[in-house]
């Protein structure tokens, strides 16, 4: 049945090239872990985008309750912790989930530099990775604020004090952080669409293209 | 019909009102046998062993998320003055760094942008600043100490940067502002002396903190012995030798403020 509907689908639309184009290529012993148990250092790229998408499916849920305004937001999130089945789970995942994919980009980060995989050919998705890395740290930024505890509300304040002081450019990045007149209200919107739309498409889009890139060029040799 | 390359019949071959063309060599993948060692297919082989190692962390993270409550704090009260603000733990470093004498007041670009702005540029541009052939790291020994180095020092800041947060946590006033918190036991002879005290001037009638900080629920956070060292040698912005009393009076009011309990759980944001 399965099989007859995916043939149906093949002889239109000619598909199985696509797919097998992804998953017919070869892995090197190398970076194989079943071979060599040092190789789990090239997993940490993987993992990290593992842990993404925990990122984007647990926040996806999230905002199911979650409510960007600065009577409710505190309140909502609140609720989900404390009322709702699972909520506590599935916010903690979230929340301890910013942590982990920091640490895991960090650690991926460490395994391109040590083994020199950043060098001729694959210094464009290097600088690629890096993008990567502002991004994920602009979401953990953004996302700190969304709770609208003390904690969240000062950290931010500080944040957007620093982003002031720099020269030229500091009052310009710190009214669009902020928004207003004070941390309030539009920051909080702000924030809420930078950490749940703007952010994640950017990151989406910079992660395709890192992908794209791994896939042509191949994994770095063994060293 | 057009014959694709695994002999299968297939509809597809668009020609003339399509872009596609009929003859377009497409990428297929070479015999596995072309490739040296154990290499083996990305999918579903490769991608099984590496969906092992994701089951170890899944099932470590998940533990972490089963036995760690994600904190959520008081609602933001932007009046709230005495709050200490913390980034989260992977800004705490950058943070730090601005508490260098050079990287502050009149020299905060040092610590805004020159530092951040050299280290992240270099990190950037790093296959341009590498570009020999070598990727051993013992054979490039400048760009993997430098790596070094700069791993310790955020490992150093963050540490100092947690431990100063943690310090100065420590040393915030413990009493409560809070309506719903009374004054304990006020028949006390105790609170006689209290407000014969110079106490009372700072810390009020109804220990509900003028110049001082309140002390109502006081007895929450430090035992007899702490407050007749507070009286002793003062705190902060408490000067020393605040009681004119005999020992036995000074134990006594000691002994009463320790009685002040909110009689709550005791909150631990901060
Ligand atoms: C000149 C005003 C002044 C007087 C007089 C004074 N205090 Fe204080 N007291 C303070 C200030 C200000 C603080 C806050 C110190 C800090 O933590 O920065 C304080 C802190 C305290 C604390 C610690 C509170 C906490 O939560 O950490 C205690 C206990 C205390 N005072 C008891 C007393 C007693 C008992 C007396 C009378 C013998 C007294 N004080 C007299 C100003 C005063
Ligand atoms: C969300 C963040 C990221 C994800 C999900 C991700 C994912 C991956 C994956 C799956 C690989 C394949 C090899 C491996 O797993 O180690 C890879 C390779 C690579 N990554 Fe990333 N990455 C991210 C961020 C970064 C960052 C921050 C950098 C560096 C600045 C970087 C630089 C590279 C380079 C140069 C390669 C090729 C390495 C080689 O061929 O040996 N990536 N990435």
């Amino acid at each position: 049945m399965l099989k007859s509907m995916y043939e149906w689908l093949d002889k239109r639309i000619d598909i199985t090239p696509m797919w097998r184009d992804v998953a017919d290529h070869e892995v090197p012993e190398h970076v194989n872990p079943a071979h060599h148990f040092s190789a789990f250092i090239y997993c940490f790229g993987g993992l990290t985008f593992f842990i993404v998408v925990i990122q984007i499916l647990s926040g996806m849920f999230l905002t199911m309750y979650y409510v960007p305004d600065i009577e409710n937001a505190w309140k909502s999130v609140h609720y989900l912790q404390n009322e709702i089945a699972f909520g506590q789970i599935v916010r903690g995942m979230h929340h301890w989930g910013a942590s982990v994919s920091i640490v895991m980009l960090f650690l991926h980060t460490l395994r391109v530099f040590f083994t020199g995989s950043y060098k001729h050919p694959r210094e464009f998705n290097w600088v690629i990775g890096m993008l990567l890395f502002f991004v994920m740290l602009g979401l953990g930024f953004t996302g700190y604020l969304l709770p609208w505890d003390n904690k969240a509300y000062f950290a931010t304040k500080v944040g957007i004090e620093i982003a002031a002081s720099v020269p030229i450019i500091g009052d310009a990045a710190a009214s669009f952080l902020q928004g207003g007149e004070v941390v309030g209200a539009q920051t909080l919107a702000r924030f809420f669409a930078l950490h749940v739309f703007f952010l994640p498409g950017i990151l989406l889009a910079l992660l395709g293209a890192h992908f794209f890139l791994i896939r042509k060029q191949g994994i770095s040799g063994p060293l | 019909m057009a014959h694709n390359h695994d002999g299968k019949d297939k509809e597809v071959h668009y020609v003339g009102d399509s872009r596609v063309p009929q003859n377009k060599k497409k990428l297929y993948p070479k015999d596995y046998s072309e490739y040296p060692g154990n290499t083996e297919p990305f999918f579903p082989n490769f991608l099984l062993k590496e969906w092992m190692v994701a089951v170890v962390v899944l099932v470590g993270f998940l533990a972490l998320v089963m036995a760690e409550e994600p904190p959520l704090g008081e609602q933001a009260d932007p009046t709230n003055t005495g709050f200490l603000p913390v980034p989260d733990w992977y800004f705490l470093f950058l943070y730090q760094l601005l508490k260098f004498k050079w990287a502050s007041g009149p020299f905060v670009v040092v610590g805004t942008v020159i530092v951040p702005g050299i280290a992240f540029t270099a990190l950037l541009l790093a296959p341009w600043l590498d570009r020999s052939k070598e990727r051993r790291p013992f054979k490039r020994p400048v760009a993997t100490s430098l790596m070094l180095i700069s791993l310790v020092a955020i490992a150093i800041l963050t540490w100092e940067a947690e431990d100063e947060h943690e310090k100065q946590l420590a040393s915030l006033p413990k009493g409560s502002s809070e309506e719903d918190v009374k004054i304990v036991d006020q028949n006390d002879p105790a609170y006689e002396i209290y407000k014969n005290q110079a106490c009372v001037n700072c810390h009020g009638e109804q220990l509900e903190g003028i110049t001082g900080p309140p002390l109502k629920g006081i007895g929450d956070a430090y035992s007899a012995e702490q407050i007749q060292h507070i009286m002793d040698t003062g705190k902060g912005q408490m000067p020393a030798g605040m009681f004119q009393g005999t020992p036995e009076e000074k134990r006594k009011l000691a002994e009463w403020l320790t009685k002040q309990k909110t009689g709550k759980p005791k909150s631990t944001e901060h």
